[in-house]
């Protein structure tokens, strides 16, 4: 993060364009003179919109990077609700504030979320800053990056950790390019370095085969966003201090982006939530075998996963897919059902907990990585499993 | 709408397999030898210009940075049937991180003019980051939508989309100019027509280099990356577990057994 400010040179010649091409409204000409208020953020557009280069951005380091401390954390909320990446996150937030020696702060976007600082606290935050306004009640992206780039610019972190969900993966980038500052994506591993202190960022690229480990050595915060179920949650200590800090929200919020509905899938189980999944692959011959797994899935309480082709020929719909252009899943069962375990799908789904697959060939790479594969014909296998586990259930 | 939209769709070449080399000394990915294919992604990004180009009427202009190979993908891209295209290509760009690609492309995007709709692909099958839209959309000062999974309407400078989230899909409204990250659920990418691929084949290819663009070296490439790979490794692999072979009844017994073992049923 570096500081930085506009000004406005003699070269102005109050034309009024960069008033006009200001987003944030922060340009007004006094005088024959363009003006910049605080609401300014520095973005730049005015820079290219002047027509004649009256308008310099200014940028200095006003710190050292030893003055950026602490761990700060996103707290990621529903409805009031918190998303469980979170406490994951507060997990390994708090070995890597141990291990520095510094403080765990927490940061929550929201409305009527205020009675979750508590919560916050007892999994290992020692800060919990709140910014709680009925205008944030839900999700946008340009609301929520400003604020959680003001709140970066208070606490001065020295690490920024975001959960790696949908939402997540989409504030991430918008607060890093604000802060001026690296971002690493989907993180599995997250160390300290003992000899720098610098924040080791390990994660998987090109679908798993190679794992890669990043550092942000020049500009703060070392900013990360994480893989969800990968790192342990926090436990709960109900004993434990810390302080609340309530904000109010920027006077100007900007808000470019309006939310007309919203239409929440209900029915399913989400596949990136799931700790159950089975999936169905080519084997399945057509759209019918689905049915079949939604049949098994109902009984054992689990989401239905899918290989690319299955979705490509239509017999379920792309939100299912599992793989390298899918969803990476990491459930604790995955039923691999008629899929051969091409690397693009094992990119999406080789970290779950057990395998279990059944497949036809017991050459498929699908074997390799399961914790027991069945050699079968699942149109064989799959009703009699269900018959047992329901009479089981029946006798339970 | 009164005025055509100027659309750009940014792409990326990436291997077409996913098993690729790296050198260790400098983190960086070879390239050489392995066939290149337009990130699969993007090709959805480029299918979404061309069905707005043809419902609302405007122009399709395609967009990498990459290596002097990329001009294959932009080639392709005009085969579908995007009329303009620009490669960013020097040495000094080489190596950058998400941030220094955005920025980079943001310039260049401020350079080839005014814009309605920039569109990009979800993530890449090589970086696999889906920063490089939004960082972008930060820098150019405009709003961003990531995971648009419909294109409802553009109507008097405002586009109504849906987007897909984890839970549920939301309706969304904006002013233009804005990026937007497009999804699988968005549309299936047509094939080149012939007409296309010839256009293609004679298509001039717009080349950008820092001499036009005049960036700060310090800004771009490694140079401008804020993050750096420091180690490349290979995942320890899984052990293969147990297989087993039978009757389906026995098979259907082995996993049932697993399940009770796992506390699953
Ligand atoms: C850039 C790129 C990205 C990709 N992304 C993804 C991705 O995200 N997700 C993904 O899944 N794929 C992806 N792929 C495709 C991937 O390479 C494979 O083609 C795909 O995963 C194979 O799917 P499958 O296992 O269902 O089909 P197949 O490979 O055809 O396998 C079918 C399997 O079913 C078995 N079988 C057949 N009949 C039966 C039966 N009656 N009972 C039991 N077993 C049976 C067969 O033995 C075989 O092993 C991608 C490819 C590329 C190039
Ligand atoms: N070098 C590049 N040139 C043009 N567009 C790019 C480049 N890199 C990434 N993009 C765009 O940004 C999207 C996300 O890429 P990534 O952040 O690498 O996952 C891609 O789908 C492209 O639309």
């Amino acid at each position: 993060m570096s500081e930085k400010s506009v000004t406005i040179t003699d070269a102005c010649i109050g034309c009024g364009e960069c008033t006009k091409a200001c987003p944030f409204g922060s340009i007004t000409v006094v005088d024959g003179l363009a003006v910049v208020s605080d609401d300014c953020r520095v973005c730049g557009v005015c820079v290219d919109a002047c027509p004649v280069d009256a308008i310099k951005i200014k940028e200095f380091e006003i710190s050292t990077l030893s003055d950026f401390k602490g761990v700060l954390v996103y707290a990621e909320q529903h409805e009031g609700k918190i998303h469980p990446v979170v406490y994951e996150l507060l997990g390994k937030g708090r070995e890597l504030a141990d291990q520095l020696g510094e403080e765990l702060y927490t940061v929550l976007i929201g409305n009527n979320i205020g009675k979750q600082g508590d919560q916050l606290i007892s999994r290992g935050a020692d800060r919990v800053y709140i910014y709680e306004d009925s205008s944030l009640s839900s999700f946008r992206d340009d609301p929520y990056t400003q604020i959680l780039a003001e709140c970066v610019q208070e606490c001065r972190p020295s690490i920024l950790l975001i959960g790696a969900t949908g939402l997540g993966r989409a504030l991430g980038p918008r607060v890093a390019a604000r802060l001026k500052t690296g971002l690493t994506a989907d993180c599995t591993g997250l160390e300290i370095d003992p000899e720098t202190n610098l924040l080791l960022q390990t994660r998987p690229a090109y679908g798993g085969n190679i794992m890669a480990t990043i550092i942000t050595p020049n500009s703060r915060p070392q900013m990360a966003t994480v893989r969800y179920k990968v790192m342990n949650e926090a436990k709960i200590d109900e004993k434990r201090n810390g302080v609340i800090i309530n904000r109010s929200i920027p006077k100007s919020l900007q808000d470019r982006v309006k939310v007309l509905g919203f239409e929440p899938i209900k029915e399913e189980i989400n596949i990136t939530d799931a700790d159950i999944i089975v999936a169905g692959g080519k084997g399945l011959n057509d759209a019918n075998g689905f049915k079949l797994l939604e049949e098994l899935a109902k009984e054992i309480g689990a989401a239905v996963g899918a290989s690319r082709p299955t979705v490509d020929e239509g017999w379920i719909t792309y939100r299912h897919q599992v793989g390298l252009s899918g969803k990476t899943v990491r459930p604790k069962l995955y039923i691999a059902c008629g899929i051969s375990g091409v690397v693009q799908h094992l990119a999406g789904m080789k970290t779950s907990d057990i395998i279990i697959s059944i497949n036809k060939d017991k050459e498929a790479p699908i074997c390799s990585v399961s914790t027991i594969t069945a050699i079968g014909d699942l149109y064989e296998v799959i009703p009699r499993l269900i018959e047992k586990i329901k009479t089981h259930k029946k006798n339970q | 709408m009164s005025a055509e939209l100027n659309i750009i769709v940014c792409i990326k070449q990436v291997p077409e397999t996913t098993e690729v080399e790296f050198d260790e000394e400098t983190g960086r990915l070879k390239r050489e030898g392995i066939a290149a294919i337009i990130n699969p992604f993007d090709e959805y990004a480029i299918e979404t210009g061309l069905q707005i180009k043809e419902k609302y009427g405007g122009k399709v202009k395609v967009l990498t940075m990459g290596p002097p190979a990329a001009d294959q993908a932009l080639r392709d891209s005009i085969a579908m049937g995007a009329e303009e295209a620009y490669l960013a290509t020097d040495r000094v760009f080489a190596g950058a991180d998400t941030w220094a690609t955005s920025y980079t492309l943001a310039k260049i995007i401020n350079n080839i003019g005014k814009f309605d709709l920039i569109i990009c692909g979800l993530k890449t099958t090589d970086g696999d980051t889906g920063q490089t839209g939004p960082e972008m959309a930060e820098t150019l000062g405009v709003p961003c939508i990531c995971y648009v999974s419909e294109i409802l309407s553009i109507e008097n400078g405002v586009i109504k989309v849906k987007r897909s989230l984890d839970n549920g899909v939301e309706l969304l409204e904006a002013s233009l100019p804005i990026l937007i990250t497009v999804g699988k659920d968005i549309a299936q990418p047509r094939l080149a027509t012939l007409r296309g691929r010839i256009a293609a084949r004679k298509a001039v290819i717009n080349q950008i280099t820092n001499k036009e663009l005049g960036l700060d070296i310090k800004t771009i490439g490694l140079d401008g990356s804020f993050t750096r790979v420091i180690k490349i490794f290979t995942p320890p692999s899984t052990a293969g577990g147990e297989i087993l072979q039978g009757t389906p009844e026995e098979l259907a017994e082995s996993i049932f057994q697993k399940l009770k073992e796992k506390k699953v049923i």
